[in-house]
């Protein structure tokens, strides 16, 4: 669960040097991969006949994880190196109308990273006065519907649920930027933490 | 149909990366970079995961499997599918191909698709730090929006997929 949320994809800081890890980082990391590798032993010494499915199956999704994953990386690298960050909160304010949302969309989609790394960028889009509607657009988006996530899942689960997820998530998304845009309109405002705002800009 | 997409996934991305470095060498050497980071980055929790789908399928019949997630099981299954996938935190990366792992098993569409949606779009883990960021009114409005949404998402994927 939450133990492996720096782990996760992040892209976060592209100039850093090559990690070294050393040796007890390493089995921290693959822990769960020792104990699942423990278990494929003790299904092989306890139940023979079970033997050959495990590895079969291990093997067809490792082989289709990671045909996928190559190119998936390769385009968080991509969107890392060529879509400026800074510059998305120009273009999203209140004024933005459809523009905005468009923009919201597609820069929702493009980003690498899991989603706790997009809330300090919608803060600084909201301080530098970016629309509700268009920070939560671009929330959802970066969580539901990342274009390399859509890749996996048009993988995995087939070009059709992830097109018919992704046709109800857009206009879901819209829909719910603009309910919240206007309950916080009719409730004064944002409640934004001015000194935690500060710290993380 | 998706060895189709792959291929062309890969002739897109490359495609640009080697534009790219045409452009300038120095801008594509960073990309790489944050590529080898991220596919590193993922690699124990990816491992982890597919050895842990090699293993449920390998051990548990897929006749319990569709007992208990597939059509016959009913709302129940769903409903706890979708709860589930709303209060965990699984990287979607991972958690694609073990719902997928799960849909070939015999799991239905509207429960797999209610694990999918309540994972990416109900954020219970990390509401705490959106509350931070963003405030209360927005964090908690849009998560509990979330829910609401997430869960008649997936009862249309259902309806349209089954």
């Amino acid at each position: 669960m939450n133990t492996n949320l720096p782990q996760q994809m992040s892209g976060g800081a592209p100039q850093g040097a090559p990690v070294k890890m050393t040796p007890k980082q390493m089995l921290a990391d693959y822990r769960w991969v020792l104990i699942i590798a423990l278990a494929d032993l003790l299904v092989w010494v306890f139940w023979p006949a079970q033997a050959a499915p495990v590895i079969r199956n291990t093997w067809d999704y490792l082989v289709e994880m990671v045909v996928i994953l190559i190119p998936v990386a390769v385009l968080m690298g991509l969107f890392e190196v060529l879509v400026p960050k800074q510059l998305i909160g120009k273009y999203l304010g209140r004024e933005s109308g459809w523009k905005g949302v468009l923009l919201a969309l597609l820069f929702g989609t493009a980003p690498t990273g899991p989603l706790y790394v997009a809330f300090p960028i919608a803060a600084m889009l909201l301080k530098k006065g970016a629309s509700p509607l268009n920070v939560i657009i671009l929330l959802d988006a970066w969580a539901a519907i990342k274009i390399p996530q859509l890749l996996i899942e048009a993988r995995f689960l087939g070009p059709s649920f992830m097109l018919v997820r992704l046709a109800l998530t857009v206009p879901s998304a819209i829909l719910m930027g603009w309910l919240i845009q206007k309950g916080i309109e009719r409730t004064g405002g944002l409640d934004l933490d001015p000194a935690g705002a500060e710290s993380i800009s | 149909m998706s060895s189709i997409l792959t291929w062309s996934t890969y002739v897109i991305v490359f495609g640009a990366l080697g534009v790219l470095a045409l452009r300038d060498r120095a801008k594509a050497m960073q990309a790489v970079k944050v590529a080898v980071k991220s596919f590193i980055g993922i690699l124990p929790i990816m491992l982890a995961f597919i050895g842990l789908i090699g293993l449920l399928l390998g051990v548990v019949p897929t006749e319990v499997i569709s007992r208990y997630l597939g059509q016959g099981a009913g709302w129940w299954a769903t409903l706890t599918a979708f709860v589930l996938g709303a209060v965990l935190y699984i990287a979607s990366l991972v958690s694609i191909p073990l719902a997928a792992s799960l849909l070939r098993a015999g799991a239905s569409v509207t429960t797999i698709a209610a694990f999918l949606t309540g994972l990416m779009m109900v954020n219970t883990v990390t509401l705490p730090l959106e509350i931070k960021y963003l405030g209360k009114k927005m964090a908690l409005s849009r998560n509990l929006l979330s829910l609401v949404f997430a869960f008649a998402i997936a009862i249309m994927i259902g309806m349209v997929l089954q």
